[in-house]
């Protein structure tokens, strides 16, 4: 039913508050009202005078600056607030720090942060989960939420718990940024569910080539996840909900997607994406939304543009590692979401072709779908597809060569060392990563 | 929000830190309209309200009552202490922040260092406690000081390692002023010397500024507005030499280059101060831009330099300042980053810049810079929303470049020429406590130091591999 959300760091805490705001004025856009019940419920829980949507969100960081930002602007919205004590912040930042993070930080505030997600968590008639929002590549966003996904995995054994993760454009946002990824990669693979990606990189074009926006903010930035994010969060019907819309999404999303535990990165493709002055001048038909989207899983473009319609699924014998040539993104699993106008006419039968996926899992288990008849976020007809499968695998290797490489010189180690993170630690967290990096390669 | 102290000592850390205190109320001024003490303020100044006997701060959210600095003033002459207290900014600081003497150190960093560290050891330790115990959190400590004196070099430097003592877990941010080869002080190069040995073990960041660029830059910007071209002239305030606007009245001698050494402090501080998209925390500049514990000399440099009254001109401007921070004329020291290694580069950028602008920027100039192998992407950023006074936005680099090594270099030259002489020699050698090999291991400290830079370039020229990844059972 309800999923609470733990924003932590400026990233989390910057996207959480566009996520809550694209899902309130979707779930009051005069939508049909058990979407906007169940909307609702799965996102905010509601004061004892009616009126007031608090927000299902517990903010934390270790300076204070972004969260009385976050704070405000909801408040002043008008539609939804935050809750007056869901929020924990510090006087001192973690300095981009890992270290620093998780071993001082996280454990010194355990105790504080855990109690207000118990409040939160005891606010909803029914958990469907826990998500933790975050960058990778500063210091609280990766250490804390590192050190409290792990905190929360103990509290909360058998609730599913999804960590929404940004990783940083790959010309710096912060130099050590690739380090503090991997850390926090090698860690969280252990703890998580199930890990779903958004690139910074992959972001801005889509602001800069569809949306044309010309001096791209991280606050576009952040709208176009919130977007993504919000298109899969939303109500849907699933297989198993029986015509009501899912209570258990987050428990749908890991099961039919993180079915091994050496697979759990996500990412996530919507279609379409347009400025949204252009919208109401467009249409849609579902066989053309799904064809482009169809290749643009399989080629790995994030674009409706641009879509490279040479790459077609090859039989299993003849791929190769994806490594070394820019191919065909194999899937271990798709779960693809339709929202809008006439849904119950799209034909998906494309999308459940076994050579799009690995050999080892029938295209009957790997592909799942979801729909919705309420339009989302105005767009009269929308497709989502949340992919187990490669497309990550290029992204996340550069990571770790970068880090790698700096790891070979030992530059900004005794950083790290200084808090409590050894030699030994990265070491351990770099063979956890080319291990993922080995099995996604493998995908065939 | 986290606290910073300042600590300025001897003749030209006073004079600095009295244009950083001045530009620093100017610039809040010109942000807090409503006169309220904010926590952008706190970072700063304290608020006191001076009616009540006890004089205790006053919290964040009230009116501004008194704002007094938080600094620490150090000197062992008293003319410069003496002129602040009596010009317009005597109310910000309280006669507990100031430290004096009467005979000065005679350009001796050993009198400096040994003889006035050690008799006024237990007072400095006080006065830097009583302002730690005023703040909340304090993060960092910034100390001003001359490298080629004997106060602000000699005395500076035990203070610098009083604060390491004292306060090992705040970070310490060091200004030093270098001399330029034509310093009227015979001793310099030996005082800077001995100094840097200091730095080099007991900073977390190191900006160096070298007297010579700030006099270029200087003329630069006379040159500039005395041209007398149509759409020259230079819009008022906004040079970053001016303090109009300030407290302070007509400008004495140094100011204008002293301007440019606290409007660098400004702006090193904005983005903990105030709100941005990209927060820059002080913590934050040493963890990127320190891969090594020892080499951590960030050069500065300013853009812009003044922005131009004629608003007809057009905005080329926003990437001309990123060009101009990589420019020769726009470090505080005589260096070239073009041409030397980068280990890494910290922007903060102020004003209306968005991401797109700064990624836009940095994929254009990445092409020119070479960066060390394994730190190809070796970019901090920090975007803050508000300018400083005059300027609609704003960019401070720092760079940690091997383009330090010269200046290093010269500095070693120029020691090495008097200490084969063994001149002016005895002046050291006769304080109490300082001994010969002072003077071979802080040599020794330099030599290694400039040996650190040299591998570093060795490698700017050869192409590295990529080191081997970790091999997995397949």
């Amino acid at each position: 039913m309800s999923v609470v959300t733990v924003q932590l760091g400026q990233c989390g805490n910057q996207v959480g508050h566009e996520l809550f705001d694209v899902v309130c004025a979707d779930a009051q856009d005069g939508q049909r009202k058990a979407y906007s019940t169940a909307s609702c419920e799965r996102f905010f829980h509601q004061t004892t005078h009616g009126a007031d949507l608090v927000a299902r969100a517990v903010l934390v960081d270790m300076e204070p600056k972004v969260i009385n930002q976050s704070i405000s602007r909801a408040a002043k919205s008008g539609r939804w607030r935050y809750g007056e004590t869901s929020h924990f912040s510090q006087k001192q930042g973690s300095g981009n720090n890992w270290a620093n993070g998780y071993c001082v930080h996280g454990p010194r505030h355990r105790d504080m942060v855990e109690e207000l997600v118990r409040r939160e968590v005891e606010r909803c008639d029914r958990l469907a989960g826990l998500m933790a929002m975050m960058s990778v590549a500063g210091g609280t966003g990766s250490g804390v939420g590192t050190y409290v996904t792990q905190c929360l995995r103990d509290i909360y054994p058998s609730t599913f718990i999804l960590n929404h993760l940004t990783w940083p454009y790959g010309t710096g946002e912060v130099i050590v940024q690739n380090y503090n990824s991997v850390l926090t990669l090698a860690h969280l693979y252990k703890l998580s569910d199930a890990i779903m990606v958004h690139e910074n990189d992959t972001v801005h074009r889509i602001c800069s080539q569809l949306l044309n926006i010309k001096h791209i903010s991280f606050g576009d930035v952040n709208r176009v996840i919130a977007h993504q994010l919000g298109s899969v969060l939303q109500p849907a019907l699933t297989a198993d909900s029986h015509g009501v819309y899912s209570r258990n999404p987050l428990g749908e999303l890991v099961s039919s997607l993180a079915c091994h535990p050496e697979y759990k990165l996500l990412s996530v493709s919507t279609i379409p994406q347009m400025p949204s002055a252009s919208i109401a001048y467009s249409t849609f038909s579902w066989p053309g939304l799904l064809k482009h989207l169809r290749q643009m899983l399989i080629s790995n473009t994030k674009m409706e543009e641009g879509i490279d319609w040479q790459v077609r699924p090859t039989a299993g014998s003849e791929r190769t590692s994806s490594l070394t040539a820019p191919s065909f993104n194999t899937s271990l699993a798709n779960l693809l979401i339709l929202r809008g106008k006439d849904v119950y006419s799209a034909e998906t039968g494309a999308f459940e072709d076994p050579a799009l996926y690995t050999s080892w899992l029938s295209s009957q288990e790997a592909f799942n779908l979801w729909k919705s008849p309420v339009p989302f976020n105005k767009y009269e007809k929308s497709a989502t597809v949340v992919s187990n499968s490669q497309a990550l695998l290029r992204p996340l290797d550069n990571i770790v060569g970068k880090a790698w490489n700096m790891f070979a010189s030992r530059a900004y180690i005794h950083q790290y060392v200084k808090f409590g993170i050894s030699e030994e630690d990265f070491l351990d967290s770099f063979t956890s990563l080319e291990q993922v990096i080995s099995s996604y390669s493998q995908l065939c | 929000m986290t606290q910073s102290v300042v600590v300025q000592v001897g003749q030209c850390g006073n004079q600095v830190g009295c244009r950083f205190w001045d530009l620093a109320l100017r610039e809040h001024a010109h942000v807090n309209k409503k006169g309220l003490y904010d926590e952008a303020l706190s970072s700063f100044f304290r608020n006191v309200d001076t009616r009540k006997s006890d004089s205790r701060a006053c919290g964040v959210g009230g009116r501004i009552q008194h704002l007094k600095a938080r600094a620490v003033l150090v000197d062992m002459e008293e003319g410069v202490v003496n002129e602040i207290l009596q010009g317009p900014l005597r109310e910000v600081f309280d006669s507990t922040q100031l430290l004096t003497d009467v005979s000065g150190s005679g350009n001796n960093w050993a009198v400096g260092h040994m003889t006035y560290g050690s008799a006024y050891r237990e007072q400095i330790v006080d006065k830097l406690r009583k302002a730690a115990e005023h703040c909340d959190c304090l993060q960092c400590f910034f100390l001003i000081h001359s490298m080629g004196g004997g106060t602000g070099s000699g005395l500076g430097t035990r203070v610098l390692s009083l604060l390491e003592e004292e306060f090992p877990e705040v970070c310490r941010i060091v200004t030093s002023i270098y001399p330029s080869a034509e310093d009227d002080v015979i001793t310099s190069p030996y005082n800077s010397v001995l100094a840097m040995r200091e730095l080099t073990e007991h900073a977390d960041c190191v900006l160096p500024v070298e007297n010579q660029s700030l006099v270029d830059i200087v003329n630069k910007i006379k040159q500039m507005s005395h041209s007398g071209k149509p759409g020259s002239v230079i819009k008022r305030d906004s040079a970053i030499i001016s303090g109009r606007g300030g407290l302070s009245g007509p400008e004495k001698p140094f100011d204008a280059m002293n301007n440019i050494v606290a409007n660098l402090l400004l702006n090193i501080t904005s983005s903990a101060r105030f709100e941005g998209s990209l927060n820059m925390d002080l913590n934050e500049i040493a963890m990127n831009l320190v891969p090594f514990p020892r080499l951590h000399y960030l050069v500065p440099s300013l853009t812009p330099l003044y922005t131009l009254a004629d608003v007809s001109v057009p905005t080329r401007r926003l990437d001309q300042m990123f060009s101009d921070a990589f420019s020769k004329d726009h470090q505080l020291i005589r260096a070239d980053p073009k041409h030397s290694l980068y280990l890494a580069c910290a922007l903060m950028v102020r004003g209306n810049v968005q991401v797109s602008d700064l990624r836009r920027n940095i994929e254009r100039l990445k092409p020119s810079l070479p960066f060390v192998s394994w730190n190809q992407e070796g970019w901090k950023t920090g975007l803050c929303s508000v300018p400083p006074v005059g300027h609609s936005h704003s960019l401070l680099a720092l760079a940690n470049n091997t383009c330090v090594k010269p200046t290093f270099m010269e500095l070693k030259e120029r020691f090495t020429k008097l200490y084969r002489k063994k001149a002016h020699l005895h002046h050291y050698l006769h304080v109490e406590g300082m001994e010969q090999s002072f003077f071979s291991e802080a040599v020794d400290s330099l030599s290694s130091l400039i040996e650190e830079y040299n591998h570093l370039d060795a490698t700017k020229r050869r192409l590295m591999p990529d080191a081997p990844r970790l091999p997995i059972a397949r």
